[in-house]
């Protein structure tokens, strides 16, 4: 790395801060991976199978409902028809991505293509959307990916062992973290009326759309937002 | 881990992969669309609040609860005011997880 540029920000800020940045998530995410791991030791799942599942597939929704599909006996392509479809919004977070990554070497695309979550998502187009001169935040990105997936790991293994002494996981409410965290990330955005009027439809449709499989309301309720935003920012000029 | 949930888990790997990586993979011979672009600024906002709407209001699954007995919507609204008067992130973090478990403790105190 050539230290020529003059800049306040480094990799290695940027690295701690992104780390910094999941910190809250990665609690909200404690409960849950615990929970994976309990949930994996009564589905039939090996312990070893439910380890490397969350090494290589690294996507809490679509472990969850796989460990609860494998419980009641499932079809393997059911299966991974349904991880496709689960998993179906991180398709949303790569396009968000690609104005950002475009000039990142192909390494750095792999980094961000595996390590890709929710959580990841929502801390990263955070930093990207501040408008500093930043030339590392990708660095940010993989600060907070690391810590993200360590978490989920340590936390698979200790529901895999220590689960069924934890009855519970959510009961603590750790799990409201993610809430807290994901409210105060959306409420610098609430600046004008089309994004208030994207956030407002997004929710309700997300409530309304509870029922639909496979957590298709993650796409359903965005993208009418989305449209809603648009819509009300054509009407507003 | 058998032979069984070794394909198993692969292919799960693969199918996630291949969602995550593609875009970004050929994201420097992409142009995306003003419209598209356009539609991005709204998406990480419009996500998130997906995500937070039913995990707050539906504390119990399939259930709207609009109730002062629901301690993460009191926990919530708190996180709303603390973030919108203060536009700062851990300030809003820490008082909506504070007022939670306040609430959570005296609903379980008065029950």
């Amino acid at each position: 790395m050539s230290h020529s540029q003059v800049d306040n920000h480094s990799p290695y800020k940027e690295f701690i801060a992104g780390a910094k940045a999941i910190l809250p998530l990665i609690i909200g995410a404690i409960p849950f991976g615990i929970i994976f791991g309990t949930l994996a030791q009564s589905s039939g799942l090996s312990p070893g199978g439910a380890i490397a599942m969350s090494a290589l597939v690294f996507a809490g929704s679509a472990q969850f409902i796989t460990v609860g599909l494998l419980s009641v006996g499932t079809a393997f392509p059911i299966i991974i028809l349904t991880t496709f479809v689960v998993n179906l919004r991180h398709l949303l977070y790569s396009l968000s991505l690609v104005p950002h990554v475009q000039n990142l070497s192909p390494i750095w695309k792999l980094i961000f293509g595996f390590w890709l979550t929710d959580e990841t998502f929502a801390v990263v187009i955070s930093r990207y959307n501040q408008n500093d001169s930043s030339g590392y935040k990708h660095w940010y990105y993989l600060g907070a990916a690391i810590f993200m997936y360590i978490n989920w790991q340590i936390c698979t293994v200790i529901g895999l062992t220590l689960g069924h002494l934890i009855p519970n996981a959510t009961n603590y409410g750790l799990d409201f973290a993610m809430s807290v965290t994901f409210i105060g990330m959306i409420m610098p955005y609430l600046k004008n009326k089309p994004m208030v009027a994207n956030v407002i439809v997004s929710g309700i449709m997300a409530l309304l759309t509870q029922n639909l499989p496979h957590q298709l309301s993650l796409i359903v309720a965005p993208l009418a937002g989305i449209t809603a935003g648009m819509v009300a920012n054509k009407i507003n000029k | 881990m058998s032979i069984q949930e070794l394909y198993l888990i692969t292919a799960m790997a693969v199918v996630t992969f291949l969602i995550r990586y593609p875009l970004l993979a050929i994201s420097s011979r992409i142009r995306l669309p003003s419209q598209v672009i356009e539609a991005l600024k709204y998406l990480p906002p419009a996500i998130l609040t997906a995500i937070v709407f039913p995990a707050v209001l539906m504390p119990t699954v399939d259930k709207i609860l609009l109730s002062y007995t629901n301690a993460k919507l009191v926990g919530a609204i708190a996180a709303i005011l603390v973030g919108w008067r203060t536009q700062n992130l851990l300030a809003t973090i820490i008082c909506g997880m504070l007022v939670f478990f306040i609430w959570q403790w005296l609903l379980a105190l008065f029950n």
